[in-house]
């Protein structure tokens, strides 16, 4: 892509202003900073603590947000392991990922009769309604034709339920990426045009919290919305007497029907590789839908904008309670202000996050400086430009796509911000700088309830500003010679 | 037996009066969701804690962001084991080839890490994609002057076992390779021992108190320079014997080096182990100096285990974790806390070892291979556990159900090896199963017949 005047080009850039300990800031000094790696423009060449993860975990995941479907991926059997154990650490829920388990003679000869055995076994195990099938960098650079291969493990067994398919190479993409891809895979299977007088939201990944609260602020309209892929259950559900065959939860598959006959769709965040399509825009064109595109709903403004824009498809407004938590919110922000002023942070994280995130720190007061991601949209900094006034011109805040941590570690030395944000993987750069970190997103691996961490809405909002407000009393609070027990 | 699959009725059994060998080692069904990883992952587990090499993963992102600093490995100096190296293919190496993205992310790497050995692990495209690993390693060994190891450990190529004979090949390159001068005849390697939470720093001192020197550690705490000369120790010692009992058999065979399997778990298994040193090295004062350290261990430990015991008698227990050898262990371990095991299992133990736990355990008790969520839940609620030791992956089914849970994988951060290890074990089982919180649990309630909602208070 094409940098703009005055801005740092985003894609594959990750040593665009210099090394760690790099002098200036400001994103002017693109490719001109002191020399990182031996790769292009001094970017190293090697990838030290990737700030992603890969396609197929993406794709998991939103499987996991609809109702009756169990995943399977197409390839060797660790990646169903490890995306497993990635996401139970961090929603401490129970996730059962099938494989393929791909061995030398698949390799050589081709895994169909692996993927049609591993599909038939899921389905005596499990019976679900839809078996969702995610491929791997491995079935992918072998040439395996999935669609073809699906088509005829169904043309096989007429007893087999829904089964859908989405390429997922870890090459390609992160696991926004994979998420979104998934989605629309999923719109595109079961989507239908069934009359609904609700909302269809599509959120890019947030928590099991964020989808519950999505649902309460859709259906403070009087409809209950259509949010897909919605594992707000399925991720985050309570305690069984038994272990349950399917998960509970998920987007329900008659929601699914009538995705194309609701008043509207919403696309909350979005950003994701060029070539991944989108399912707000899948389902504008195959029913005719109304399709906004939004970015998280974080902080009052970007909040507002959803609500805005629910009012008028609606036609009237929320149920009072939303104009309530506004203004309690409104009124929290004044209390706390003088906390916040001037202060500077970094972020990082996925790309819709670290969009939303940015524009609700505007907001209260503190200044990002740099906003660094692992996926590459290359479209991160005119997504960040228009989220917020305060960020349409900043020129000395930072932008970087297709970050690992190295490079994060060196922003964060740079800008010596007051406040890292973002997921727990940035925790030992936090640690080596003795910068409080607000936890954000996923992965929470050092905490408790990184499922129930609430970003969205007003709601969201006030807990993500009660906290940062506390942190920085906190840590004026224990740093001080006095000891003010009072604030 | 509902919940097995067809395909891997095989792969459970019951101990009793007629129990069946049971079918192992074997690649997992596909769709079962087993509770393995790949090639890759043992050989991963097997590396990771040399803490001054360059640990290299050669493919797209995922494999090495998975294996990023999720282990309990610890270093008492470098750190370069707990960094995610990849070479993050992308389309266009895909396409035309990974070497030249390795060969340049190796010497950036050994450049900017100056380490004392670099390991690069083939991840599944790799060998599709036609990339020569091992010429690549060879020319940047030569330019850098350490040893740029390749490791086989394409996920595809076998079992989680397989990693572990990839891992020990790699290790065979860099044995032997510098000189053994001043290596006591009392000395020992320490071999399949991954310092989790510092346990291979209880071993050491054990040995050290008997007069037993330390060769290498392989690999917890591991450096590159003690691996070089592990050919010059007298004896190696093997635990989780799964991942390196080759490495052993290689050793003897070309260094003549015996070995010995071992366990540090448990009273029983951590004592056994010790004598066996001194036995092994016929040296009368060890012998007693060895004697001394297990009575003074056992009477500082044993009041403490013996007090937790008592809110532990009877109480059944479930044990699904990565080697069977250890399982064996933990059977024992139950029993010093007055625990029955009805339900064991492991992702890769061999047969053998699943013929000494049919022996050891009870009549009754189920034992599984390779196994699965939905086998250990209902295994879990037919034979009615109250504790389930096992990794990251189980503790949700056993939480989901209510049952209390002790971690027993590489993630743990308490020391559980050595006498003082047992003490921690008993201390962790006792603060999950003493919990006040499982009286809320639905299996609980139905039990009890109560209901906060059906108005059926107690």
């Amino acid at each position: 892509m094409t940098a703009l005047p005055g801005q740092a080009p985003s894609d594959g850039i990750r040593g665009d202003t210099g090394a760690p300990g790099g002098t200036a800031a400001g994103g002017k000094k693109a490719g001109t900073g002191k020399k990182a790696g031996t790769g292009k423009d001094g970017r190293p060449v090697s990838t030290t603590n990737a700030c992603r993860m890969c396609m197929p975990l993406g794709a998991c995941l939103a499987f996991a947000g609809v109702e009756g479907t169990v995943p399977i991926l197409h390839g060797g059997q660790g990646c169903a392991t490890y995306i497993r154990r990635y996401l139970i650490s961090h929603f401490n829920e129970p996730l059962d990922i099938g494989s393929s388990s791909f061995d030398e003679s698949a390799t050589v000869f081709g895994g169909e009769a692996d993927l049609a055995q591993g599909i038939h076994n899921l389905v005596t195990a499990y019976g679900p309604q839809v078996v969702g099938v995610a491929t791997t960098c491995l079935a992918e650079t072998i040439g395996e034709d999935v669609p073809q291969i699906l088509t005829r493990i169904r043309r096989g067994d007429a007893h087999l339920p829904e089964i859908i398919g989405v390429s997922t190479p870890s090459y390609a993409g992160t696991h926004a990426d994979g998420y979104q891809a998934a989605v629309t895979a999923v719109v595109e299977a079961l989507a239908g045009d069934e009359p609904g007088d609700g909302v269809t939201l599509l959120p890019g990944i947030v928590s099991p919290a964020d989808l519950r609260h999505l649902h309460e602020l859709a259906g403070a309209f009087g409809v209950p919305a259509t949010v897909v892929p919605d594992f707000s259950d399925s991720l985050d559900g309570p305690i069984a007497a038994e272990h349950p065959r399917l998960r509970p939860g998920g987007t329900p598959l008659h929601g699914l029907a009538r995705c194309g006959g609701n008043i509207a769709a919403v696309t909350l965040g979005g950003l994701a590789a060029p070539g991944v399509a989108n399912a707000g825009e899948l389902l504008h064109e195959r029913f005719g839908i109304e399709h906004h595109r939004l970015p998280l709903p974080i902080g009052i403004r970007l909040t507002d904008d959803l609500v805005h824009v629910l009012t008028l498809a609606f036609g009237h407004g929320p149920a009072p309670w939303v104009e309530a938590e506004r203004g309690r919110l409104v009124d929290a922000y004044v209390d706390g202000h003088k906390y916040l002023s001037g202060r500077r942070a970094v972020v990082y994280g996925d790309e819709d996050l670290v969009v939303g995130i940015a524009a609700f720190l505007s907001e209260i007061g503190i200044r990002p400086v740099a906003c660094a991601s692992g996926g590459r949209s290359g479209n991160l900094r005119s997504a960040l430009r228009t989220a917020a006034p305060e960020l349409a011109d900043l020129e000395d805040l930072q932008v970087v796509e297709d970050a690992d941590f190295e490079r994060i570690d060196a922003l964060t030395r740079e800008t010596a911000p007051d406040l890292l944000v973002g997921h727990s993987k940035g925790y030992p750069t936090a640690r080596a700088l003795g910068i409080p970190l607000i936890r954000i997103g996923l992965p929470i691996h050092d905490r408790l309830g990184g499922q129930r961490l609430q970003h969205l809405g007003y709601r969201g909002a006030q807990r993500l500003f009660d906290q940062i407000v506390n942190t920085l009393i906190e840590r004026e609070q224990s740093s001080s010679p006095v000891g003010y027990a009072y604030m | 037996m509902a919940e097995v699959l067809a395909a891997r009725r095989g792969q459970v059994t019951r101990t009793g009066p007629a129990p069946t060998d049971l079918v192992c080692d074997r690649r997992s069904t596909a769709g079962s969701v087993s509770q393995r990883a790949c090639t890759f992952c043992g050989s991963r587990v097997v590396l990771y804690p040399i803490a001054d090499a360059v640990h290299l993963v050669h493919g797209p992102v995922g494999c090495a962001v998975y294996t990023w600093d999720i282990r309990g490995a610890v270093s008492s100096g470098p750190q370069l084991h707990r960094l995610s190296f990849s070479t993050d293919l992308r389309e266009r190496h895909v396409v035309f080839g990974g070497e030249r993205q390795l060969e340049e992310c190796l010497l950036e790497l050994i450049d900017k890490h100056s380490p004392s050995a670099a390991f690069v692990y083939a991840t599944c495209i790799v060998g599709v994609i036609g990339d020569d690993v091992e010429a690549v390693c060879r020319s940047v060994a030569e330019r850098t002057g350490i040893p740029v190891i390749p490791v086989s450990s394409e996920g595809f190529k076998g079992t989680k076992r397989d990693g572990y004979t990839a891992a020990c090949r790699a290790l065979e390159q860099l044995i032997g390779t510098a000189p053994t001068d001043g290596i006591a005849r009392a000395s020992v390697n320490l071999l399949g021992d991954f310092n989790l939470a510092g346990e291979i720093w209880i071993i050491r001192d054990y040995l050290q108190r008997m007069g037993v020197e330390v060769v290498a550690n392989l690999t917890g705490d591991g450096r590159v320079a003690d691996i070089r000369r592990a050919h010059g120790a007298g004896l190696n010692l093997v635990q989780c014997s799964g991942s390196t009992l080759e490495l052993a058999r290689m050793m003897q065979e070309k260094y003549g080096t015996p070995f010995r399997r071992v366990s540090y778990f448990g009273f029983e298994d951590m004592a056994e182990a010790l004598y066996g040193v001194a036995e092994h090295f016929r040296d009368t004062t060890m012998a007693e100096r060895t004697r001394e350290l297990v009575i003074e261990e056992i009477q500082a430990a044993l009041p403490i285990v013996q007090d937790l015991r008592a809110d532990l008698e009877g109480k059944r227990a479930a044990i699904y974790v990565g080697g069977a050898f250890k399982a064996i262990s933990l059977v024992k371990a139950l029993r010093t806390l007055g625990m029955r095991t009805v339900l064991v299992g492991s992702q890769t133990g061999n047969a053998e070892d699943y013929r000494h736990l049919a022996v050891l355990c009870d009549p009754g008790t189920v034992i599984v291979d390779d196994s699965n969520p939905r086998e250990l839940a209902a295994f879990l609620v037919e034979q009615d556990v109250d504790l389930f030791i096992g990794g990251v992956k189980e503790r949700p089914i056993a939480y989901k159900l209510g049952v209390a849970f002790c971690d027993h994988n590489h993630e743990r951060k308490i020391p559980l090896e050595g006498f003082v290890g047992m003490v921690n074990f008993a201390r962790e089982i006792h603060a999950s199963v003493t919990s006040p919180v499982w009286q809320f649990v639905p299996r609980k309630e139905q039990a009890r017949g109560t209901s906060t909602f059906s108005g059926k208070r107690s």
